[in-house]
Formats: C-alpha cells, structure tokens, sequence
C-alpha cells in the first residue's frame, strides 16, 4: 500500500508538473489588445456591434481563432481611429460566437445574433454554416460579409443582404480544372468531406476537370472531422489516378497526403483554399511536399498592402497567418466603409452602401456585382515545396493586374518607338530594322497581355 | 487481389486501436457497470502529454528512444493519475446513485477534459513526434509499415496481459468478485474502493498507451481527437460484448474490419448507389444486426440486472 501510494503522490506530482510547463510551450495567444483604450473624451458615443462567428472548438478552430484575430486587428484599428459617423464618435465592438463548423449550430447563434441587434455580421467561416445563417440575417435586414465561406449558393439565394469579398467556388473549380489539364493530368480521383464547401468545392472542380478533357475515375467521400483515409485511398490507389482532388479543409487533407505516402500512391494532391496552410503542411510532413493547392485572390506578398499587413497581424497575435484572416479584416473594412458613405451605423442605411463598396483592401480591390460576388477575383495557384507554399500561377488576375501589364507593354512599345526615332536621326538603315523589330516584339508583348486578360 | 489485402490491413490496424481503446471501456464495465465515457479523453490526454514530454526532450538533444520512452512512462503516469482522480471525484461519489446519474457524470468529465486540454495545449492540430522509425514495407503490391505492425502485436499483447491478470492474480479475482456482486464480495474481505480505483488506473494505463499508438500511426494530435475514438471503440466493445476482455478485442478489430471493407466496397457492391460515406452507417447495420441477435454482444455474458 505504501508503495503504490508513493506511485500515485509521483504521479499527481507530474501532473501538476505538465499543468505547470504546459502553457508555456504553446504560442500565447495575445488576449488583451495591447493598449487598452484610455477613457475616451467626454462625447456622445455611438456602439457598433460587429458579430463575428467561425468555429472555435473542433477540428477546424484554428481557422476559426484566425478569422477572428483577423476581425479583431480591423476593429482595434477602426477604435484607433477614433472615427465619426454621423457627427458621433463610433466605437465597434466585436460580438464573436462559435459556431463549431455545424450547420445546426451556426443558425442558433445567428438567432442570437439577430437578438442582439448587431449591426453588421462577418463571418461565418464555413460555407456549410453560412449559407443557413444567411436566411436569419437576411430576414433581420443585417448585413453579412464573409470572409471565407465560397460555396456559390450563399450569393445565389437572392438575399440582397450576403456578400463574399473572396472568389466563389465556380471560379476555384474552373480555375483548377484548367490548372490539372495544364499540368498533363489526364484522370482524377475526388474525394470531398461531405460539408457545403468541400462538396461545392469538388462539383465545381468535377466539371472543371471535365471541360477541360480530364477524366474522372473515382469519388469517394470523407468527412470532417475523420483521421483515417485509408480505405478510400487504398481504392483510389487501385484506379492509377493522376491526381486526387480533395475538397475539404487542412485537418484532413495533411493527414490525407500523409496516407497517400504511405500506401505508396504517386499521384499528385489538389485542393482548394481549405487545405492551402501552413497546417497542411505541418500536418503532412514530408509528404505535402510537391502537392498543389489553390487561394482566391493574388498572393500576399504580391499585393501592395500584403506584406505590411502580415507584418502588423504577426506583431499583435505572435501568430502566423492561417488563412483567411486578411479577408476577414477586409469583410470588417468594406463594412466600415459603407457606415462611413452612408454616414450612419444603421443597418438599413449603410446596407446600400455596401452594393457599391469600391474599396482597396489588402486582398484585392473590392467591388461586388449584383449578387454579392466579388467582382473579377483571381485563383492563385500554389505548391508546397520545403515547408512554404510556393507561388505557381494566378488563373484569371484582377483588372488592375492586367491594366499593370498591359500598360508595362505599352511603355516598351513606346520606349523601342522612340529608340526608332534616334536611330533613324543618327542614320542607318539597319538601325531602322532593328527598331521596327523592337516595334513588332513590343506590340506582340501587348497583344499576348491582352490575350491574358 | 493486392487491393483487397491492403484493405484488410488497414482494418485490422485501425481495428486493432479500437480495440486496444475498447480493453479501457470493457474493464470498467465489466466491474461497475459504469460506462466510462471520459475514456476517450483519457487517450487524448495521453497522446498530447507524449508529444509535450517526448518532444520537448527531444528538442532538448536526447537521443530518440530516451525521449520515447521518457514520454511513454510521463503519460502512462499523468493517465493512470487521472484515470485515480475521475475515479474518486467524479465515481465515487455517486456509487450508489440511480445508474443514469455516473453516466451523465462521464460525459460532463468528457466535455471537462476536453476544455482543459484545450486550454493547456490549444486549439491547434499538434504533430507527433517520430518516436517509432519510419520503415516501410511492401509485399505483393501491398503497403505497410513498421508502426502498422507495432499496433497490432501490442494490441495482441496488452490483451494477453489483461487477461492473465484478470483469471491468474489476486487482484484479477478480486476483480472477478467485485464483478460478481460487490457487497459479498466486500463481505470476504475485498477492498471493493481499491479494486475500483485499479480497474480505473489500469485502464488508463491503456489508454495511455493506445494513446502513443494512435499518436505514432496519424502523427497528429488534438484535443478532440478522443471524442471519435471513444465513441467507436465504445460501439467496438459492445460488439464484441461489453465486459468481456476478448470480446473488446474482437469487436474491435471487427469493427476496424467493415469499416475498410465497408469503405472499399460498398460503392461497387451497390453499384454507386452508395459512396464511401456510407461506411459508418455500414459499421452500425452490423452492429445493430448483432444486437438484435445476441443483446449482449458477441462475447457477452448473460447476466442479470447488472450488465
């Protein structure tokens, strides 16, 4: 008795011991905004209540916690700017809600919501949880811009009170359908987690891949919240596929690209914006190296107001960025925005406003077409090589993109003119020549811009 | 053909951590009648304490296999604590409750784990360090690994133990006799309150190293990892008949079995009418089909009031 009891005390001992090392090894996650807003001057202050939901618990919570630093980082500037709308000083305060990625629970707290009297919403997170939700915002009149939910249905509902500022799925699964083809894929396996997204995700791919004379060999199906795939991919590995297509999130599809390995299967991964984090490739190890995963939008780091803002976002949080964070604070912005155009916090008034938005966010210039969709949002395309993911191609560039281009093409058009005129002056025929073949590369340079387009 | 092997192994690997996790459910069970269903989250804890303590060790420079072992022992401990703990917190209070009443208890202890799991290691997914090499085989086309193996002689083996130490030591029949009925059995001078508490710790024990196993088979972690886990070893030892230490076993593996088959071929057997998705609801026609049959599982015994 005596020794077994020792046994127990060095056991409680190690757990008090875990308890007390624990915490320290995890990242903090910074609760407190640095700088506490001091007592703010004596004025009439209006509450702008912004709800935010994504899941906080369950397997995609880290997602879930990004989108809302990403929430959070917009509204702390908004407070710091100390802004007026109609001839008040605003303050916005972030209502966040979990809504654990379940369809069931995303309606109870947009109910919850909508009893609050918010005056905007961002979120949710999954398409699964946001198209739902969408309804009981839409009968409240509340505004609802998504961050991350890109299942095309959510705009398709005819709610004049949705809005994605991200590309929708039908652009995603055009875009890696004519990326597969490109890459010599000629039959593909799908595999889909059974949510709104991953389903959507892979419908839209399916056709994608099908437009562009890929074959489909197998679909098999997940869900998201499995760890083992290997029954389906043994079957998969039994169709010699090219290419497994997974349309679902990062916590299945590193452990899925892990499995692969294992079986020994050699084809190519694909997936869409739920798989395309730093998560995946922590989770597949060695395995995620030379797959492909796609993000609506450019690049961080190839947009102008990128780079800073994971600088500022990794400065607050000590956090890197997931995903869809930067969309989220752009949701936040674009809804600020409109307040500030129609100068008034009230949902009726600056809904209107939002229809128009024609901001210049972090991720893209945002202006929506009269679904709600974002208008001309691009596909990048992305592979995992040595632990980051490493640009590939962007499928369908902004506007602004093209217009850069065409205009860089048409400054060498202009520049070989000019080079034709010195020549000429200083004589020469052959000088002549060489700059009217200058000419004629420029202007192909145009046109194949263009044709970009 | 080749195909049809690969699956079976992937059943018996993952029906082999059923089982391994079912041998912690039976155990209680069969001695209180309690279904345990922290249980899951008992292997959760022990997996996220193997890659705080192995990891960090091995972060530190220590060779591999210290750091594994260090990790094995460090959650082993930290589960069997725990397993004591919920034990004489949550259980043993409410000994002589109505039936319902513990039941509620386990799952509120569930849901209690997994938030301070949450709280200590985070919302993220955490990766398991490689304490097992990594060596592949392959033969005739199907694929396995060392891990895989590893799996399934230790779930061979904890069984074996489990039952030796139920039908040939003291406490095994001290067990026995609590099973059999408690207040004589404390009559005969069995301390019904330690058998109790080292049926719990044992199966904690278990957990912990079901834990490790399932920690290096995935190499992945979170805190709700247990919820699926107990939940389908919990079905595996009904299967097979709850409290019975063999019937865990094999209800896991079967369990583990129709899933891959299921998943494998379902699609064709129905000829596409049904996808892979279907593989669970599979899992529980089966289990359904035998319950209806045998009420008391594959394995189970007849007993009266109490199971």
């Amino acid at each position: 008795m005596q020794a077994k009891l020792s046994v127990v005390a060095l056991a409680v001992a190690s757990v008090f011991a875990l308890g007390a090392c624990g915490p320290k090894e995890e990242p903090k996650p910074v609760a407190a905004a640095p700088a506490a807003a001091p007592a703010p001057a004596a004025q009439p202050e209006v509450l702008v209540k912004l709800g935010h939901v994504a899941p906080m618990t369950g397997p995609q919570a880290h997602l879930g916690k990004d989108n809302e630093n990403g929430a959070k980082l917009a509204i702390d500037e908004l407070n710091a700017q100390g802004l007026e709308i109609g001839g008040a000083k605003v303050k916005f305060e972030l209502l966040a809600e979990d809504d654990q990625a379940d369809p069931k629970q995303g309606t109870i707290v947009a109910q919850k919501l909508v009893d609050a009297k918010v005056n905007g919403v961002i979120g949710h997170l999954n398409s699964g949880t946001t198209i739902p939700a969408s309804k009981l915002y839409a009968d409240a009149g509340i505004p609802q811009i998504s961050g991350s939910a890109t299942n095309p249905k959510y705009t398709q509902q005819g709610f004049k009170t949705a809005f994605r500022v991200m590309a929708n799925d039908v652009q995603q699964g055009k875009a890696l359908g004519e990326f597969a083809a490109k890459q010599g894929m000629k039959t593909v396996a799908i595999i889909d987690d059974r949510t709104a997204y991953g389903q959507g995700l892979a419908d839209e791919f399916k056709k994608g891949a099908e437009a562009n004379g890929l074959t489909v060999v197998a679909t098999e199906y997940t869900n998201d919240k499995a760890t083992d795939f290997k029954a389906i991919l043994t079957k998969i590995k039994s169709t010699k596929a090219d290419l497994v297509f997974f349309g679902g999130m990062d916590a299945q599809g590193g452990p899925m690209a892990k499995q692969m390995a294992d079986l020994g299967i050699k084809a190519k991964f694909l997936g869409g914006d739920g798989v395309c984090t730093p998560e995946f490739m922590k989770l597949g190890g060695p395995a995620s190296e030379g797959h492909f995963c796609s993000l609506p939008g450019m690049p961080l780091d190839k947009l102008a107001n990128g780079p800073a803002f994971k600088e500022k976002f990794v400065k607050k949080f000590n956090a890197d960025i997931q995903l869809y964070s930067p969309y989220v604070y752009d949701a936040v912005m674009v809804m600020a925005d409109a307040m500030k155009r129609a100068n008034s916090v009230e949902s009726a008034k600056f809904l209107p406003e939002i229809g128009k938005t024609n901001y210049d966010g972090v991720t893209a210039r945002v202006t929506f077409d009269e679904f709600g969709d974002l208008k001309g949002g691009a596909i990048s395309v992305y592979q995992y090589k040595a632990g980051t993911l490493e640009y590939v191609t962007t499928v369908g560039a902004p506007m602004d993109v093209v217009k850069a281009e065409v205009k860089e093409a048409v400054a060498e058009v202009k520049d070989a003119a000019q080079a034709v005129a010195g020549a000429a002056t200083e004589a020469g025929k052959d000088a002549i020549k060489a700059g009217a073949d200058a000419v004629k590369e420029a202007a192909e340079a145009t046109k194949a811009a263009v044709e970009k387009k | 053909m080749d195909i049809f092997f690969q699956q079976i192994i992937n059943g018996l690997v993952q029906g082999s951590i059923y089982a391994l996790v079912a041998l912690g459910y039976t155990m209680v069970y069969g001695i209180m009648g309690l279904i345990n269903f922290a249980h899951g989250e008992v292997v959760m804890i022990g997996t996220l304490v193997t890659i705080t303590v192995a990891g960090s060790l091995i972060k530190a420079g220590m060779p591999v296999i210290l750091a594994g072992m260090a990790g094995l022992t460090a959650s082993v401990l930290v589960c069997m604590a725990l397993g004591w703990g919920l034990e004489r917190i949550a259980y043993r209070p409410l000994r002589n409750a109505p039936r319902l009443t513990p039941l509620i208890t386990a799952i509120g202890m569930s849901i209690v784990l997994q938030n301070v799991a949450m709280i200590i290691w985070g919302r993220n997914y955490l990766t398991f360090p490689p304490l097992l090499p990594k060596v592949a085989f392959e033969f005739g086309g199907v694929n396995f690994t060392l891990v895989q193996v590893i799996i399934v002689v230790v779930s061979a083996l904890t069984m074996g133990g489990l039952l030796f130490l139920v039908y040939r030591t003291k406490l095994g029949m001290a067990m026995r006799a609590t099973a059999q009925n408690p207040a004589v059995a404390s009559l005969m001078g069995v301390n019904i309150n330690r058998v109790i508490a080292a049926a719990f710790i044992i199966g904690s024990a278990l957990g912990a190293l079901a834990g490790i196993m399932v920690g290096s088979y995935y190499e992945i972690a979170h805190y709700q990892m247990g919820f699926m886990l107990g939940l389908k070893a919990f079905t595996a030892a009904v299967l097979g008949g709850i409290g019975n230490l063999a019937g865990a076993m094999l209800g896991g593996v079967l369990l583990g079995l129709i899933e891959a088959l299921g998943a494998g071929y379902i699609g064709d057997l129905t000829g596409g009418f049904l996808g892979s998705h279907y593989q669970d609801i599979f899992a529980f026609i089966v289990l359904i089909v035998v319950l209806m049959f045998k009420p008391s599982g594959l394995f189970g015994e007849k007993t009266g009031d109490r199971a």
